[in-house]
């Protein structure tokens, strides 16, 4: 997802800002970007979580439930509010990825194990072999088809254990996520998680209940302690990590920081020199 | 300061180690509040092959004493499972116990609680007990070997305060030399100076900072509660009256 404005409830504003210039990077890119928004809705019980992140997204305007009906007419039946983010947007992130290596490998970029020239590691969490400050966060997610629900934007339901947005693929295929546990492990997603996604998902909407269970997903996300990204150079590399949970939102903020590092020597906004090294 | 199983503690505050935006700003939030004791959880982060001991590293960084916890488990078995972990991991014997017995409450059990805690003592851990403020309860986890009680306030994470005044005034009573914490359901730092001036050792708490706008704005609104909740109650505080005590002068004027 796109959403720098429903991230920014939780981190900081340098994510929000650097995350909204992310959707027109990547349409530059020849990604395809569904610009629709995020729907936010909570449970009759939970509607104190939807107050709160009302406060703490100033740009979410609320829906009544005609106006619910209009976006999602799928959910009217269960939510006479919602909150609505009508700048964030959404895109498949693995065809975005494959269509992104067939571009660069058109325009004559070579893909190789080996290292010539100046480096760049971008290898996320694999890169804790020299970042030592560098962590992982589980995350799991389920991808399911289920053709009896109609969603057109990425929809988050306030839970306040199980936190959950589904996001469209098409064709009845939705993406939900995700967990987020402080371990490293990357693998061996546990049924305590899944069974708390399909929770969540039968909550929002108990069509899902009949949902085909398609891929369970498992890794870690790589973390600096603050959870913000961080480049600096170690040595002849550049490193460019640590985007959390905001890879497709702050990469094009990150790879243009670096270019501008190492083509123009313009120090990053991001730049990170206290560091241990092993 | 109160003193845990032998140990003095350097704060009343306690705070938990989850759902905080980051590391950095638990940190932060430490730094501001002065809590001395920080809860961490065991059993989800520890993974297939203790995965979690870089988040675990962190909470070490912290440079306050650790009381692990055996969160989200709903047996003896887990329990004590995750506690023999803890001690491994943390190199103490203290734990904080919990056994949950309500899904959608998150009440303890009480019956798994007293004979976790008895197989826990039995097997040389210093037990902190999550529990009700029910007073058998509270004799029974006393005579396996508890010393300290945690009752709740309110269910973890609703934020609702002290639910039950009386409960928690009568443990006071009937415990004057066991050190008491109100462990859970605290939202808003007069909850927990309230619970210091009933006469409490010390408040433990997570989401209302974790999950504050400002995680280490309200970390330091804590500590400053507890702190001024403590000097409260050992100020001899006056005694409520119905009747009307003016603090100026009379004199002179018509009595009524």
């Amino acid at each position: 997802m796109l959403a720098p404005d429903c991230e920014g409830v939780s981190a900081e504003p340098e994510i929000v800002r650097q995350g909204r210039k992310a959707a027109g990077w990547w349409e530059n890119q020849g990604a395809s970007v569904c610009h629709k928004g995020t729907l936010v809705v909570a449970l009759n019980r939970d509607q104190s979580d939807l107050a709160t992140f009302a406060r703490r997204a100033p740009s979410a305007a609320t829906l009544s439930k005609g106006q619910v009906a209009e976006q999602e007419p799928y959910l009217a039946e269960r939510y006479s509010k919602a909150l609505f983010l009508a700048d964030e947007g959404h895109l498949d992130p693995r065809a975005t990825l494959t269509a992104l290596h067939a571009r660069l490998a058109k325009q004559g970029v070579r893909f190789s194990d080996e290292i010539t020239g100046q480096a760049i590691d971008c290898r996320g969490l694999a890169a804790r072999d020299t970042l030592t400050d560098l962590r992982g966060v589980k995350g799991e997610m389920l991808v399911v088809r289920c053709p009896d629900v109609t969603l057109s934007r990425p929809v988050r339901l306030l839970h306040p254990r199980f936190p959950l947005y589904i996001v469209p693929r098409g064709d009845g295929v939705f993406m939900l996520g995700a967990t987020q546990i402080e371990t490293g492990e990357r693998n061996r997603a546990t049924l305590r998680s899944v069974m708390e996604l399909m929770n969540a998902a039968y909550a929002l909407h108990p069509a899902f209940g009949e949902a085909e269970l398609l891929e369970v997903g498992v890794d870690a996300r790589p973390a600096f302690p603050d959870n913000q990204p961080r480049i600096r150079r170690i040595r002849d590399v550049i490193y460019a990590n640590g985007l959390f949970r905001h890879g497709f939102l702050l990469a094009p903020a990150l790879a243009q920081m670096t270019a501008d590092l190492v083509l123009d020597g313009k120090i990053p906004e991001v730049w990170y020199e206290d560091h241990r090294e092993r | 300061m109160p003193t845990f199983y032998g140990t003095e503690v350097t704060s009343r505050l306690m705070l938990g180690t989850a759902q905080y935006p980051s590391p950095a700003v638990l940190a932060e939030a430490f730094r501001r509040s002065g809590a001395g004791i920080a809860t961490v959880s065991v059993r989800r982060e520890a993974g297939g092959e203790q995965a979690g001991q870089d988040f675990w590293a962190l909470i070490r960084d912290l440079g306050v004493a650790v009381l692990p916890n055996t969160a989200g488990c709903y047996s003896v078995r887990e329990a004590v499972t995750t506690a023999q972990m803890a001690r491994e991991l943390f190199d103490t014997n203290w734990i904080k116990l919990e056994v949950i017995g309500h899904a959608d409450t998150l009440q303890p059990d009480p019956f798994g609680l007293v004979d976790a805690a008895a197989q826990l003592a039995e097997d040389g851990f210093e037990v902190f007990p999550y529990c009700t403020e029910d007073l058998v309860l509270c004799e029974r986890l006393v005579e396996v070997g508890c010393k300290v009680l945690m009752p709740w306030g309110a269910p973890i994470g609703t934020g609702l305060g002290l639910n039950n005044i009386y409960g928690l005034r009568s443990l006071r009573a009937h415990f004057p030399d066991v050190p008491l914490v109100v462990d859970a359901g605290l939202g808003l730092p007069s909850q927990a100076a309230h619970a210091m001036e009933l006469g409490y050792d010390a408040v433990l708490l997570n989401t209302a900072v974790a999950k504050a706008g400002d995680p280490a704005a309200m970390a330091q609104a804590f500590g400053l509660a507890v702190e001024a909740g403590a000097l409260a109650a050992h100020a001899d505080p006056m005694d409520a009256r119905d009747m009307a005590a003016p603090s100026t002068p009379v004199f002179g004027k018509a009595m009524l």
